[in-house]
């Protein structure tokens, strides 16, 4: 059996190492590229990415990856969007003033509900473990990367903003922060994003980076 | 709903874990990467490395060890200790580091904080603040492993931190560290209503009750230990069950 291949996107966004490591772990055989070529003959394409919506972006569209993204989104291979790679998915953001984003998912990023439902402050950014739930309308997570996942294991955040996917349909998993819901993962198809950082969730988050292996 | 994080923090000089008895005799206690898988198979939410190294011929040791525990160890890792300059904050980063950690050198230049966190995050750019108090209610900023005093209000630096681009605090009370008589739950209190960042409080820990007053009476969203983890007194999910116990959000 040949071993998961997994493309890494560097665009020059944060650290690519400790995703590298987790997908490695995993069993992925992984090249880490800037080239849209490599890019777009892949078998498994991450997006990760910690940083600002604009400033990624920006990255991106220099090195002519915007267009090899939405390409290989396009012919359906399987795309998992990590942090601020998740929240590039959507149409656009309101971090810093409105910037477009890949137009993958329909929603846009908007900044995480700083006020709990008992009225008092939460504290931003959302940086912890927070246990993944399932959104309303959503009865179980089969057939999803988190298949393997049990609502309310934790996974690890670290954010400002969060994505607000415009249909229920495509909203995946979700947290409670003072009680009001924050996206966790979302999904269309092949096209997957995860908020919380896999490869720094632990077991919880090796399951999830396992199942995109096998996708 | 957001768990409050246990963090046992290691010393590291030279490549090496070391145990401090009375702040004075340092005795090795073993591989950073073996404790730190050790501390992960507890259920430790993060860990955090503070390099004592003296030597600059030592210092890139440090790299080494993040990069071998970003391949075994898959829970975020702050690490602090000689943070001069953006570039160490990148190298930090690049070698596995979640989040880096400075103390005197944000006090000599604040600049610092506001250049690396437009860099990489505010996420991922924590200050130290090791506090002592003067007055009742008043704590002053100490720098240089707590030698010298900034001349700074502990709770106006922690606002100014936050201004700059602090994505969270991580406050030592030097008036408890290594007394083991329990975190300066004021000092705790009084930094973590003054900010809206998440404040990890230090310091002091002796016992489990003593975690849970940190998160109960000094509102604290984390709680950073090391000696009772260290030496065996009790392990980090035996902390964890006990802040359960407590009716505390952990993650067991």
């Amino acid at each position: 059996m040949s071993r998961c291949d997994v493309v890494i996107i560097d665009y020059g966004m944060g650290n690519l190492l400790s995703v590298r490591r987790g997908l490695e772990h995993c069993g992925a055989s992984v090249v880490v590229t800037t080239d849209p070529d490599e890019i777009l003959s892949a078998t498994r394409v991450v997006l990760p990415g910690v940083g600002a919506f604009a400033d990624g972006m920006a990255e991106l569209r220099r090195n002519g990856l915007d267009v090899a993204v939405r390409e290989l989104a396009g012919k359906g291979t399987p795309l998992l969007g990590i942090c601020l790679g998740m929240q590039m998915l959507l149409d656009e953001s309101e971090e810093f003033g409105r910037t477009l984003g890949l137009g993958l998912i329909p929603g846009r990023v908007v900044p995480v509900p700083s006020v709990g439902i008992d009225g008092l402050r939460q504290k931003i950014p959302h940086i912890g473990w927070n246990g993944l739930v399932l959104p309303e309308g959503r009865k179980c997570w089969g057939n999803t990367l988190l298949h393997a996942v049990v609502p309310g294991e934790a996974a690890y955040f670290v954010h400002s903003f969060m994505a607000s996917p415009t249909s229920r349909e495509h909203s995946l998993a979700n947290c409670l922060y003072g009680g009001q819901p924050v996206t966790a993962a979302i999904g269309r198809g092949n096209i997957v994003g995860c908020q919380f950082h896999p490869e720094k969730s632990g077991e919880v988050g090796l399951k999830i980076l396992r199942a995109f292996c096998a996708s | 709903m957001l768990a409050k994080r246990i963090i046992p923090c290691l010393d590291v000089n030279a490549g090496r874990v070391v145990k401090g008895v009375n702040f004075v005799e340092l005795r090795d206690a073993g591989d950073p990467v073996e404790i730190a898988q050790r501390y992960d198979a507890q259920g430790a939410d993060e860990i955090t490395f503070l390099d004592i190294t003296a030597s600059s011929d030592d210092r890139d040791l440090i790299l080494h060890i993040i990069e071998a525990c970003a391949a075994k160890v898959f829970i975020p890792l702050t690490v602090g200790g000689g943070v001069r300059k953006v570039e160490d904050v990148r190298r930090l980063l690049n070698a596995g580091a979640d989040k880096v950690s400075m103390n005197t050198a944000a006090v000599t230049n604040p600049q610092l904080v506001a250049d690396a966190s437009a860099k990489v995050g505010s996420q991922c750019i924590v200050v130290a603040i090791d506090a002592k108090q003067t007055v009742p209610g008043k704590w002053e900023v100490f720098t240089h492993g707590g030698r010298k005093s900034a001349g700074l209000d502990a709770v106006d630096w922690a606002r100014q931190v936050q201004a700059l681009g602090a994505g969270e605090i991580l406050l030592t009370s030097m008036d408890r560290d290594g007394t083991k008589s329990g975190f300066d739950i004021p000092l705790t209190r009084a930094i973590a209503d003054a900010v809206s960042i998440p404040v990890i409080a230090s310091g002091g820990v002796g016992t489990l009750e003593h975690l849970a007053a940190g998160v109960t009476e000094g509102r604290a969203d984390a709680v950073l230990a090391a000696s009772i983890f260290h030496f065996g007194e009790y392990s980090v999910r035996e902390a964890k069950e006990y802040l359960r116990s407590k009716g505390i959000e952990v993650r067991l």
